[in-house]
């Protein structure tokens, strides 16, 4: 059949209201440009400066932070898109994208919601439905009990059945809470309360459904699509295995390791999931895959567009944003199932502000430096952070998602750890160096992808401080990264104070710097954060002499290495190229300063390192710098606080027995026209106060006293 | 038909134009057996000067390093390496002070001093060594001392003080207290700058016991360290002994004593690091009105020589006797090897013209064999052009001495010479001599030696100095021993005469060393030729940091 335009109403979509943030924004509003749509932006006051905010043709600011009274607002949303006259609302991905209520609200107020019907929104979000629905329509279930009856002997019954291990999970909510694997039947009661307990407390409803559960299980989805008019088609599989917290860390497609045979029914499969709903739009069938069965099972239909559409993309060569907006105005699929194209392997990396050895704990903080790889036809990188942005509690970490293709899945593979190498994030932590060692993992480069690869392969992927081995590598290589560091800085200052000279004096500033009849020496401390020792961070002391011909000896600690050659040509702000013992490669530094330490980064070969740098000097507080908030005197007992001096009492500011802060005022001298704060020394109870205002008091005299 | 608007030419046509027409040729034949004499002799003479520097840069040996860093403290180049810009040139004056001078050895004097940056502002920079007798002022390092300060006055440089220092050596105390040049001249200085408007900044990181507490005292910021900072008139021993009062150094005399009970001093500091950080932020905040003085002539972008400097090693007579064009040595110091040459044709022993360093103009007088009438009237003359125009002068000497003999006298060479003498001593741009082959006699005068106070004055390791060169001496010594003995009726034979004469040849050899020379002060260091440039351009920007002068001068005798 020719794709027809068999629009139901002559009205396209001119406008559009995204109603999410960050990088999904951007990519929305990416693809509405290049059909000459125009973009609606909304924003919480902690985006204002945010660049999905900066891409749209109009941003509207719909409340403070916390994303229930912004981003989940639903009504401000409405209003916001009512306000701008855009005919359709794009929800992205998290937020409202899977809210029934809000498709339906935009329903009734004439609003295009771009994706699924509510119906289908409703009919998935309830677990045990979906399944009951799918089971109906011959969706291969994963052997479990999903009914109404709650009773725990009933259920333990059933657990029985299916045969254990049991997986324990609520009806309702996700991201793994409240779930629980058992076992044994001895261990069933308690976890199952335990489930319940923690799905009533999380999500308001207690049913718990059980299911087999699956010991070595593979993650595959498919993309599906489907138009106004009834069309369905898929458009392959992703695998998202590799998971940490339950959240997705890499995702590919297609599956490695999978047969025709089986993508072909498994694409079936979800075809006839997303007709059961009557969907449309995009939307994404998950499966869990037995690895040791062979078998495949419906686990959760996500009704809205994935994290990782981006992989498929890449795959079949299509825009799924764009086919969402004209599935959206009524228009039939561009393609059918035959002819959707196949080509090559894509990755996805999620970039994440995240600490990695503190179990992948979210981290926030300030981008510094951003530079991410530069894009190209088989590297994308979709984000929604420039550089000085802030990574904020209030939203989900991800900074970026680097996605390639390749010709094949290794050839990806490769692609995707040298974009990894560069892509350059300072001012937080990250999980790239996790990614880059993960894609490097022999297992992951075979293919043998499974939810619990990164429990199965901890020792190969955390770093372990009691190899010696290793550490000692490490260190070394801190060493040459600290060595490449600091003829960098010396390069770079020399360039900058002969710059900012004045006059004749650009003389002194000459490289090198001259001494009479010997070198210049210096030295560079820097601190590495070493992961493999128990204080955490080294000191590393490195010495470098400016050599007559401009180059630098750097020597690091008492090692009798005999120290490195270093020759640096600046090329831009950050970037060197370095001249290293006749090796010559590529630099790039990025320094920013916090809290009076200077954090310096190095990207050097295939490698990164990081490196702190104290800056001035400490703040001292002991008593000879800082002027105390009031004199105790020593012949009077302890606690006793006596007139720094002479003067009048114009103001007291407790009653005696008032309980007190350290460095709160307590009362008021005036002496030789100023004023002059007596404060409390400590905290405590104030007592002995017998001072009246209009009251002089002489030097020395006790003013009052603190007790505990 | 020439469309193109001027400023469109290309810029070689220009840059013609503003560049000199006297481009050195260059002469040296690098084939020449001298050539190859030259640069092994002069090769090992660098060499050994760079040993001797490695050794006085080791301070008071190991041990006393080892127990000075065990305090947390830092040697004395380490805190004028975090004291001045990072990575900025630091030109220390006077390494050799000391060398061989006393019984024992006496690295640097026990004093280093110097002239870097500190936020972009040029400071006299002077910093006790206590690994080498606890810091103690023998009489060279008073007079190191006060060498820098001099040179500080004259180029209105503000002093900071690196103090850690025992005080005067007591046994010597007859050679370092009583006279005019000796220790208390440090606190008359101090005051007469001060009053001058030089800033004077005394960082205490050790002892400043008796005469030392002065120098913080008598400066107008000092900052003091906790800990290793003391600053007392008499110290607890001579307390007890005078008072029988019990005090520990801490107490009668620490940071926290004279920061805030005191007020000897003014900033307390928690470390070394600290002390030095407020230094920098002293200096940084001093806002002197004006700023360094530069010269308008000053020009950012210059050329460099033509001829490799590192040549200049094998340029220099390494035997006196020979001679050479001194205009080679010009050619590897001026920018672009461009020497505008004044009166060339006239009293050709002295050559004399115009040129830059490192953009800063420059008058350059150069000895190129004995000074006649001509050469001295020539030289007084184009002294006399250069204090008109506020032009510095470099004096590259190598001279022997003006020429005798009767039709010499005849001709008024002593009236010649007294212009010259005149012309060097009154005149007030910025003086800096290099000797850079022989330094004798009444040339010596007129060359600008240390007696006529160049602002800095340099040897190179080749170079020798004396009254008269050491046979003459013999000769002359000789002859008169002679007249003595044969007055008394002594017998003096040919034997005894050359012995005699070979004592006083190895005597005047002794002294007539650069290291023997350099170790008494007589200059501010010897350096490597390859260096000169470097040094020049350094000293030249120093002495520009402050304004030009009126030169006056006495009566010429005509």
């Amino acid at each position: 059949t020719t794709p027809e335009i068999k629009s139901l109403n002559s009205q396209r979509i001119e406008k559009i209201l995204i109603a999410n943030r960050g990088e999904i924004a951007c990519r929305i509003i990416t693809t509405a440009k290049r059909l000459g749509i125009r973009t609606v932006a909304v924003y919480s006051d902690a985006d204002r400066d945010s660049l999905h905010v900066k891409s749209a043709d109009e941003a509207f600011r719909i409340g403070p932070p916390p994303a229930r009274l912004s981003y989940l607002n639903s009504s401000a949303i409405i209003d916001v898109a009512n306000k701008s006259g855009a005919q359709a609302i794009h929800p992205g991905y998290g937020f409202l994208s899977e809210s029934a209520d809000f498709a339906q609200l935009c329903e009734n107020e004439n609003l295009l919601f771009i994706g699924p019907p509510a119906s289908a929104i409703r009919d998935m979000g309830d677990k045990s439905a979906s399944k009951r629905i799918m089971g109906a329509a011959g969706v291969p279930l994963v052997p479990g009990y999903h009914g109404d009856e709650q009773d725990i002997d009933f259920m333990k019954l059933e657990a029985d059945k299916i045969g254990y291990p049991i997986l324990i999970k609520p009806t309702h909510g996700g991201g793994g809470k409240g779930m629980r694997i058992v076992q044994s039947p001895n261990e069933f009661a308690d976890s199952f309360l335990g489930a319940q307990r923690e799905a009533a407390a999380s999500f308001g409803i207690s049913t718990i459904l059980l299911e087999k559960y699956i010991t070595k299980p593979r993650h595959i989805e498919v993309q599906i699509f489907g138009d106004k008019q009834g069309n369905i088609i898929h458009l392959y599989e992703r695998d998202c295995s590799v998971q940490r917290r339950h959240q997705k860390i890499i995702e590919e497609a297609p599956a490695p390791n999978v047969s025709s045979d089986f993508r072909s029914h498994l694409g079936q499969a979800a075809v006839s999931a997303a007709k059961a709903v009557n969907y449309h739009s995009a939307g994404t069938v998950e499966f869990i895959v037995d690895t040791q069965s062979g078998q495949f099972h419906f686990m959760e239909m996500n009704t809205r567009l994935q994290v990782e559409h981006p992989v498929t993309e890449m795959i079949v060569g299509q825009d799924l944003v764009e086919w969402q907006i004209r599935v959206a105005n009524g228009e039939p699929l561009p393609l059918t199932q035959s002819e959707v194209p196949f080509s090559g392997h894509a990755f996805e990396a999620r970039i994440y502000a995240e600490n990695v050895p503190k179990g992948f704990l979210p981290a926030t903080g300030v981008l510094h430096h951003y530079c991410p790889v530069t894009a190209t036809s088989a590297v994308r990188v979709e984000t929604g952070v420039e550089e000085g942005d802030t990574v904020s509690m209030h939203y989900d970490p991800m900074i970026a998602k680097l996605v390639v293709w390749g010709q094949d899945r290794l050839s990806a593979l490769i692609k995707m750890k040298d974009c990894l190498s560069k892509f350059q994030v300072a001012g937080l932590p990250t999980n790239i160096d996790f990614i880059i060692k993960l894609a490097s993992h022999r297992a992951f480069q075979n293919g043998e992808v499974e939810t619990h690869f990164i429990e199965r392969y901890k020792d190969d992927l955390f770093i372990d401080g009691s190899n010696p081995i290793s550490a000692e590598k490490a260190e070394s290589a801190a060493k040459h990264a600290a060595s490449i560091v600091a003829a960098c800085i010396c390069q770079n200052e020399l360039a900058r104070l002969k710059d900012k000279a004045p006059g004749g004096l650009h003389l002194w500033y000459g490289n090198p710097p001259f001494r009479i009849n010997h070198f210049a020496k210096r030295t560079v401390d820097l601190e590495w954060e070493n992961q493999y020792s128990i204080s955490g961070s080294n000191l590393l002391t490195v010495s470098i002499t400016y050599l007559p011909d401009g180059k630098y000896l750097v020597e690091t600690g008492e090692s009798n290495s005999p120290g490195l050659e270093i020759q640096v040509t600046q090329l831009s702000n950050n970037d060197y190229r370095v001249e290293v013992d006749g090796l010559s490669l590529n630099v790039c530094l990025a320094a920013y300063s916090k809290d009076q330490i200077e954090h310096i980064h190095i990207w050097h070969g295939d490698s990164q390192h990081q490196f702190k740098q104290r800056m001035g000097l400490e703040i001292y507080d002991d008593e000879e710098t800082i002027d105390k908030p009031a004199r105790v005197a020593t012949s009077y007992p302890s606690g006793t606080v006596i007139a720094p001096m002479a003067g009048l009492v114009v103001k007291v500011l407790v009653k005696d027995g008032e309980k007190v802060q350290e460095g709160q005022p307590v009362l008021v001298l005036e002496a030789m026209k100023m004023e002059h704060v007596v404060k409390a020394p400590a905290n405590g109870y104030v007592s002995g106060l017998e001072i009246k205002v209009g009251q002089s008091v002489q030097d020395g005299v006790k003013l009052f006293a603190l007790k505990d | 038909q020439c469309l193109i608007p001027w400023r469109m030419y290309p810029t070689t046509l220009i840059s013609t134009r503003n560049s000199s027409s006297g481009i050195l040729h260059d002469t040296l034949d690098r084939n020449s057996d001298s050539y190859t004499r030259n640069s092994k002799v002069m090769d090992e003479l660098v060499s050994q000067l760079h040993s001797h520097i490695l050794k006085v840069m080791e301070g008071g040996g190991p041990e006393a390093v080892k127990r000075h860093r065990s305090r947390n403290k830092l040697l004395p180049r380490e805190r004028i390496d975090r004291l001045i810009d990072p990575g900025s040139s630091f030109l220390e004056l006077c390494q050799l002070a000391g060398h061989e001078l006393y019984q024992e050895p006496l690295p640097s004097g026990g004093i280093v001093i110097g002239i870097g940056t500190i936020h972009k502002r040029l400071c006299m920079l002077v910093a006790n060594d206590s690994t080498v007798k606890g810091g103690s002022y023998f009489p060279i390092t008073v007079k190191k001392h006060l060498r820098a300060q001099e040179i500080a006055a004259q180029c209105k440089l503000p002093c900071i003080y690196l103090v850690d220092s025992g005080g005067a050596f007591l046994p010597k105390q007859a050679e370092v207290f009583p006279d005019k040049e000796n220790f208390g001249r440090i606190f008359y200085n101090q005051a007469v700058m001060s009053s001058e408007g030089i800033p004077q900044i005394a960082l205490v990181l050790g002892s400043c016991t008796a005469g030392g507490a002065y120098i913080p005292a008598m400066a107008d910021e000092s900052v003091m360290v906790k800990g290793n900072g003391t600053i007392f008139l008499a110290g607890p021993p001579l307390v007890k002994a005078a008072t029988g009062e019990e005090v520990s150094a801490e107490d009668l005399g620490g940071a926290t004593v004279h920061c805030k009970t005191s007020g000897v001093s003014d900033y307390f500091a928690h470390d070394e690091l600290h002390a030095l950080a407020i230094g920098r932020d002293i200096v940084k905040n001093l806002h002197m009105a004006g700023g360094p003085e530069v010269s308008g002539q000053t020009r950012a972008d210059y050329k460099e020589p033509l001829y490799d400097v590192k040549e200049l090693r094998t340029v220099a007579p390494t035997d006196l006797k020979q001679p050479f064009d001194v205009r080679s040595i010009i050619a590897r110091i001026l920018d672009g090897s461009e020497f505008d040459e004044f009166k060339k044709l006239y009293g050709t022993t002295l050559v004399t013209g115009f040129g830059r360093i490192c953009g800063q103009p420059v008058g350059i007088l150069g000895n190129n064999g004995i000074l006649f009438m001509e050469s001295a009237q020539k030289g007084a003359h184009f002294i006399e052009l250069c204090t008109q125009r506020n032009i510095p002068l470099i004096f590259l000497q190598n001279i022997t001495g003006f020429m005798v003999g009767s039709k010499s006298e005849a001709s008024g060479i002593a009236k010649a010479g007294a212009k010259m003498v005149m012309a060097v001593s009154c005149a007030k741009v910025p003086k800096i001599t290099v000797v850079i082959g022989g330094s004798f006699g009444a040339g010596n005068y007129a060359m600008c030696g240390r007696a006529y106070s160049p602002n800095f004055m340099f040897f190179w390791p080749n170079a020798r100095i004396s009254v008269m060169g050491g046979p003459q001496a013999a000769g002359v010594l000789a002859q008169v021993e002679g007249i003595t003995k044969r007055k008394r009726g002594i017998q003096w034979t040919k034997e005894e005469e050359e012995k005699f004469k070979a004592k006083v040849v190895e005597a005047y050899d002794r002294e007539g060393s650069p290291y023997y020379a350099t170790s008494r002060l007589w200059d501010d260091g010897i350096i490597d030729p390859a260096d000169t440039r470097r040094i020049l351009s350094l000293c030249i920007s120093a002495t520009l940091n402050r304004g030009p002068e009126a030169t006056k001068y006495g009566v010429f005798r005509m």
